[in-house]
């Protein structure tokens, strides 16, 4: 088969087919193209202003290794004038987490970023690798999945600052969507392409990758050389995900647009205000002091049942009930610190109640 | 018979399947039967290349790697850094030297 040259500069030899356009393009070409349209997609959504201090939460693995790459890239090439920052969740795994967090730490030398990395130990006195012995393999990402969403909101406020990006891709997110409508969870997927999830005082989440396709992110990573860790976490994966994930493939196999469609059928999808109006309101945990849709956010739930010995509380309700039939807090029950927001996030909230009252 | 040498390379987390190491060096056959026949008379291509791997190479969890006659949606094929959808994927007929790279993209981010 004969060279083919590049779709884009008619010049050098293509190296890879789009899987969004189809379009066969080079090297230089794709490195390009790949950085500008994440540029596109931040620029057109408004993610950041001059001055911001934004954290790329970071794991050590391919998403958010390019994701640091391509923010360090941008932030230079078009100044945005943001103060980059790397935050990574130690959630106590050994030979899982313990390894991609060396990938981290290169990274912070590669990117020249400072790195803050905050432990479930240190902020919820356990390892996961101590959950899992007590709960058993399962559950065990339900656990995982409410402490590392808060852990990172601390270790931003840690930071001060009050922007994480993560490295979600439009895989990931095409996924959710699928989920979401398999599970019937419309709320869910009313929300779930959103490019920034915020509240008026809280911290923003971003997700600059939400239009780039996994396998340009790898390939990405491969022709930039990049040092980035990939190993199935050790506890069992999410099953349910997984079954999404494989359909999603098969679909992109037969079909590589499919991935991008059904985002854009996700964004399309307008949710009735009944269901809204099922969503609950935000209050603070009034124990901790994090968001939380009840008097008790799920952290401190999920908490308190490791350490009354009854770890399905928070996950079941008749569990629940069993905890609360067996007594009242112990005194010395372990809590997580108090939380507090950023301080520029603590001026908006005081503003805003002032401007209320 | 006459035989070609590869250079194979295994990333993003498909070397766990073989034996835990990126870089192989392998030497095939640079003719092959075609199907329904025993006589060696067809170049050898990815595809063949794609069940030498998973017979001879390969340690554990084959279902990782391929899938339904080629390699499981998600893995990402380079033949000499070029992505093998531009080098008509099983079919490429391997010449002696080449280099063959497989990703997973399944891993997390």
């Amino acid at each position: 088969m004969p060279p083919r040259t590049c779709a884009l500069c008619n010049d050098a030899r293509a190296i890879l087919k789009r899987p969004k356009t189809g379009q066969q393009i080079c090297k230089e070409c794709f490195f390009y193209v790949f950085e500008t349209e994440v540029h596109n997609t931040i620029t057109e959504a408004r993610l950041f202003k001059p001055g911001d201090r934004v954290a790329i939460g970071a794991s050590g693995g391919k998403d958010s290794t390019v994701l640091a790459h391509v923010m360090k890239t941008l932030n230079e090439r078009y100044k945005y004038g943001l103060e980059l920052f790397l935050l990574s969740i130690d959630e106590g795994i050994t030979g899982y987490r313990d390894d991609s967090l060396e990938t981290v730490k290169r990274n912070q030398q590669q990117y020249d970023m400072p790195l803050k990395i905050l432990s479930y130990d240190e902020l919820y006195g356990w390892t996961m690798d101590a959950i899992v012995a007590q709960i058993g393999k399962k559950n065990n990402c339900t656990f995982c999945g409410v402490f590392r969403r808060q852990a990172l909101d601390r270790g931003a406020a840690i930071l001060n600052v009050d922007h994480i990006v993560t490295g979600h891709n439009a895989d990931d997110i095409a996924e959710t969507v699928l989920m979401n409508i398999m599970r019937g969870d419309i709320a869910r997927l009313g929300r779930c392409t959103s490019i920034c999830t915020q509240g008026e005082d809280t911290i923003k989440r971003s997700k600059p990758f939400k239009y780039a396709y996994e396998k340009e992110i790898v390939m990405y990573a491969y022709f930039k050389k990049l040092d980035y860790f990939s190993t199935e976490c050790i506890y069992s994966p999410d099953a349910y995900r997984g079954h999404a994930r494989a359909f999603l493939k098969d679909l992109e196999a037969a079909r590589p647009s499919a991935i991008i469609d059904i985002i854009h059928s996700g964004e399309a999808f307008e949710i009735n205000d009944d269901v809204k109006a099922t969503q609950k309101l935000q209050q603070t945990c009034r124990r901790c002091g994090y968001m939380s849709s009840n008097e008790l956010c799920k952290a401190c739930t999920l908490l308190e049942g490791l350490e009354r010995g009854m770890p399905t509380a928070a996950v079941t309700d008749r569990a629940r009930r069993k905890l609360d039939a067996d007594g009242p807090v112990p005194e010395n029950l372990r809590t997580i610190p108090l939380f507090q927001l950023p301080s520029n996030l603590r001026q908006n909230a005081a503003t805003a109640v002032e401007a209320t009252s | 018979m006459s035989t070609i040498s590869l250079k194979i390379e295994f990333g993003g987390g498909l070397e766990l399947l073989f034996s835990n190491q990126r870089s192989h060096r392998i030497t095939i056959p640079a003719n092959v039967p075609p199907e329904g026949s025993d006589v060696p008379s067809k170049p050898v291509d990815i595809t063949y290349l794609l069940f030498w791997l998973r017979d001879n190479l390969l340690k554990e969890r084959a279902e990782l790697f391929v899938e339904n006659g080629t390699v499981r949606p998600g893995v990402l094929v380079l033949v000499n850094d070029t992505d093998w959808e531009l080098e008509g994927e099983g079919e490429y007929q391997l010449k002696d030297g080449d280099e063959i790279v497989f990703i997973s993209t399944l891993h997390g981010g």
